[in-house]
């Protein structure tokens, strides 16, 4: 008899159900590299759980066969806590928008974070609501022109990765929907993270708000638009040829024909202290080339971890619970 | 440790024998009412008396001192007799203040004792109460057997030789007070004597002091000729068995962990705290060892879908809230219903709406449980009728949300959760095995259908990490069997009516509702926490010769299988509630019927006299359907 295990191929991991997004939407990309990395990394489908809020990146479980979870908009995060809290043995995603995690769900986000449970999350980031036909989000930029804001949107948008950050994320990471190779290493490197692993994707919806990221992704401009971070290197873009230096505390683009690279701010993803993280999270364009990569990757003990070593410790303290012993303890008295 | 005996010595007095007494005990807030009365309860239920309790207290946990706003009370009615209530009239009433006497005074029985602390009706503190007089000079209490005992001065002077500041001694009073109270009733030192030990272990000085007050409130009462008997509660003839005093919400907690334990599961529970709902909190925290789980989570929200997830892991999922939290959960307990997985949400209920009266008892929320989703979304709702009535009703609650696949409302409310009541001891081989299922293989052939239903409409509780049931479940619309997304019209229907016909199908497992009383005449019809006032009054009608008979609902959705024709036998329906009509308008809906309802919403569980009236009214006009 063998004890060979079957080894999965991407297709295994697909369910019978149509893909509907609307053609050329980025979340194909990404469902695709998904369907690639899982098997790679060795997950199983029946020990994979997609969790999902509500928005158009949200029908994701649906098209994964694993087990999933389409759930209420923004709420994916409790979902997500109540079954790794009980289920540790599981691997989570959580597949949320911009919409779903920093709008209606921003607390249930912040919190996830905060906690530390060991859930990956895969934040799809269009800065528009597609689902309800292009209204602005928490992260389309001031004077958005939608269908919600004909004269402009006033509202400043929040940046996802200073948000996590700021809730003391352990792993997070910014990554963009056709940037094949960069999305496998970023979901690969999420999910041997314990801990809560956070990724932002710049997706596109070419629908609502196309070409939102092109200046990332244009092969002409991406050189000068993006940083990629790699531990313990210097900051470096444009082909090598300029750096990012800090100036006191504020930082500063630098033409490395001037300056020598060992005078560069280096990554440090391990960084205990969260500042250099929330530092690399304000560079953003057009005043800066904007990373992407691994900003932080911190051990930190889990929430599921400790859920279930303080219910290891009480029975290890108290022996296993048992009903008679908890009615008559303390004060009783019969009738006969 | 004082010997009792030595310390304590019995009364010397003539002693009188009653067959049941009321106390309440009325102080400001930071006065340690709520610990005489707890003290009080429990030394009464350890002697053998049926006990009743009903604490009432302010929000603020330190309302303005002295004023009318900050009284706390807590009353307790202990008998010889079986009692369902913490009774109407006051036998006595002890007042730590004026703001206290005047509040309260009007629940004196006339032929009642009052026994106030005559320190505290100083000018400043007729001031704090707002009043112009001294109630104890203008003739408020002449009607009344007064007994005006100096406690703040006779207390300072009994914890003198601890040393303790002036402040500190000043605490000490209500001991003084229990041990009056104690003395009066010839109730046994030894409980509370333990208590303080425990209590105030890291701080002996303290423990000394309070024992000294106790000793002093007793010797008091023996010495003081103001009193010349004691009264003498005999031991209630209860069911044999072995009795615990227990509060609504312990035993909700305790159902709970034995209904895990019964369906061999481990209990999560989803919560964030609210009044009067988070002692369960508390309560389940401490009992780890029965591999418990609690998550207090970020919001509301947050804890009815943790719950979720949980439950969808396989665990025994619970959250629990008061009106204002499951009214912010609706969403998620719709998800879990379109899900059907098993769980337990359990609402509290206090005075609504809004923020409302978080410390006072309402009946409110009915209509809520039974309709507050969007869209068609009926769930199984049962309710407690007592404190000890909440420990079978987490484990029905639980047998049925796993027998037909579903999440259950459990209704309690403020009177029940904090009120305290002897429990007699289940024989854990007593209770009832509840079984579960999860399916290890697939039931369509090669294929797993999600939703495919067994005789109860019930579908598989598959769980994550079984191999070939992968399946995704979601709040979108599902094709029956399948469980694939669907949008198709008939389909729709189809979902909606076999939802509805699931929670129907729990009356085929539910208990019939059972008559108390007369067959014919007038029908009491009651839910939850009125149980005790409502069948009080229905035995003192039948006393004065009325035909009158009680129904207690215990599941409201649904309704006992037999309900309808028990409405028919009966000439008019009468339905007490702390609430404007919700389960009237439930009773008239489904049957058609003229029911009349008897209702008080003050925040304030029913007098056994208030139904009475009721019932006397509407049987006298012979209201009929």
């Amino acid at each position: 008899m063998t004890t060979e295990l079957p080894v999965l191929k991407p297709a295994d991991f697909a369910s019978d159900q149509d893909v509907r997004w609307c053609p050329g939407c980025g979340d194909y990309s990404i469902l695709a590299q998904m369907k690639k990395v899982l098997p790679e990394i060795g997950a199983t489908r029946e020990n994979t759980v997609f969790i999902s809020g509500i928005g158009c990146s949200s029908r994701f479980p649906y098209y994964m066969n694993t087990y999933g979870m389409h759930s209420i908009h923004g709420r994916a995060p409790a979902f997500a806590t109540g079954l790794k809290s009980t289920r540790p043995d599981l691997d989570i995603w959580v597949i949320t928008g911009d919409g779903d995690a920093l709008s209606i769900g921003g607390n249930h986000f912040m919190h996830i974070v905060r906690r530390n449970v060991d859930v990956n999350i895969v934040l799809f980031n269009n800065a528009i609501y597609g689902l309800t036909k292009g209204q602005y989000s928490p992260t389309s930029k001031v004077g958005s022109v939608t269908k919600s804001t004909p004269r402009g949107s006033i509202d400043y948008p929040l940046n996802p990765i200073s948000i996590a950050v700021a809730a003391e994320a352990s792993f997070v990471a910014r990554t963009i929907d056709t940037n094949i190779q960069h999305l496998v290493a970023m979901l690969k490197r999420a999910a041997g993270h314990k801990g809560t692993s956070f990724i932002e994707v710049y997706q596109n919806c070419n629908v609502f708000n196309d070409g939102t990221w092109d200046y990332a992704k244009d092969k002409e401009t991406k050189e000068q638009t993006t940083l990629v971070l790699e531990h313990g290197k210097p900051l470096v873009f444009a082909g090598g040829t300029k750096g990012i230096r800090l100036n006191g505390f504020v930082p500063e683009i630098v033409d490395l024909a001037n300056v020598a690279q060992d005078d560069l701010l280096f990554h440090d993803e391990k960084a205990v202290n969260s500042q250099l993280a929330f530092l690399l999270s304000r560079l953003r364009y057009p005043d800066f080339p904007e990373p992407i990569g691994v900003f932080r990757d911190i051990d930190r003990p889990t929430y599921d971890e400790m859920i279930n070593s303080q219910i290891e410790d009480a029975i290890a303290e108290k022996g296993k619970g048992e009903l008679a012993k908890l009615f008559h303890a303390g004060d009783t008295w019969t009738v006969s | 440790m004082i010997s009792a005996n030595d310390q304590f010595p019995p009364t010397q007095k003539p002693s009188e024998s009653v067959s049941g007494v009321t106390v309440r005990l009325a102080g400001d807030s930071g006065d340690g009412m709520q610990l005489l009365g707890t003290q009080l309860t429990n030394t009464s239920a350890l002697s053998g008396n049926d006990v009743a309790t009903f604490p009432d207290f302010p929000a603020e946990i330190r309302a303005p001192r002295g004023t009318t706003a900050g009284v706390s009370g807590f009353q307790v009615q202990f008998s010889a007799q079986e009692i369902f209530t913490p009774g109407d009239g006051l036998d006595a009433l002890v007042c730590m203040n004026p703001a206290a006497l005047v509040t309260n005074l009007a629940d004196l029985k006339s032929t009642g004792i009052l026994i106030v602390n005559s320190d505290s009706f100083e000018a400043k503190d007729l001031k704090l109460a707002k009043l112009a007089t001294n109630p104890l000079e203008d003739g408020t209490i002449d009607k009344f057997r007064t007994i005006k005992v100096p406690m703040t001065s006779l207390t300072r002077g009994a914890v003198e030789p601890t040393g303790l500041s002036v402040k500190l001694a000043d605490r000490c009073k209500n001991f003084f007070a229990m041990g009056l109270v104690f003395w009066l009733y010839g109730r046994d030192v030894d409980p509370t004597l333990r208590f303080i030990d425990n209590k105030f272990s890291s701080k002996p000085e303290i423990a000394e002091a309070n024992r000294l007050a106790l000793k002093a409130g007793w010797h008091y009462g023996e010495t003081t000729e103001d009193f010349v008997s004691t009264y003498q509660v005999p031991a209630a003839e209860l069911e044999p068995g072995t009795y615990k005093n227990i509060m609504g919400n312990q035993a909700l907690a305790w159902g709970l962990i034995a209904a895990a334990k019964l369906s061999g599961k481990e209990l999560f529970l989803g919560s964030y705290p609210i009044t009067p709902a988070s002692d369960i909190l508390h309560e389940l925290s401490k009992h780890k060892h029965f591999g418990v789980r609690t998550f207090q989570a970020e919001d509301e929200i947050a804890a009815v879908c943790s719950a979720v997830g949980a439950a969808f892991g396989g665990s025994m999922s619970v959250t629990t809230s008061s009106g204002p939290g499951i009214a912010l959960k609706g969403e998620g307990m719709g998800l879990g219903l379109i899900l059907e997985l098993p769980m337990i949400i359990i609402d509290v209920q206090r005075g609504g709406p809004s923020t409302g009266l978080p410390t006072k008892t309402e009946q409110s929320d009915l209509m809520m449980t039974m309709y507050g989703r969007n869209g068609e979304s009926p769930l199984p709702v049962i309710a407690a009728r007592s404190p000890s009535d909440c420990f079978n009703v987490a484990i029905e609650a639980w047998h049925v949300a796993t027998r037909y696949m579903t999440p259950v409302i459990i209704l309690s409310d403020g009177y029940i959760a904090n009120g305290a009541e002897p429990w007699r001891i289940p024989n854990v081989s007593d209770l009832p095995e509840i079984k579960v299922n999860h399916p290890t293989e697939p039931n369509d052939g090669e294929r797993f259908l999600p939703y495919q239903r067994d005789e109860n409409l019930a579908r598989p509780w598959a769980l994550p990490g079984t191999p070939n049931l992968m399946h995704r479940v979601g709040g979108l619309e599902k094709q029956d069997g399948t469980g694939n997304v669907s949008y198709d019209p008939h389909n729709h229907q189809h979902m909606v009516q076999t939802r509805a016909r699931k929670v129907e199908k729990v009356a085929e497992f539910i208990d019939e509702a059972k008559i108390e009383g007369s067959m014919e005449g007038t029908l009491v019809l009651s839910w939850g926490g009125t149980y005790g006032a409502c069948h009080t009054a229905v035995e003192s009608c039948i006393a004065e010769g009325m035909d009158v008979g009680h129904v207690h609902l215990r599941w409201i959705n649904p309704f006992p299988r037999n309900l309808g024709q028990i409405i028919e036998q009966f000439d008019r329906v009468v339905v007490p509630e702390l609430n404007t009509g919700q389960l009237s308008a439930l009773i008239r809906q489904r049957f058609l019927v003229d029911a009349r309802g008897i209702n008080k919403i003050q925040g304030k569980p029913f007098h056994v006299n208030e139904i009475v009236d009721g019932i006397r009214a509407f049987a006298e006009c012979a209201v009929s359907k």
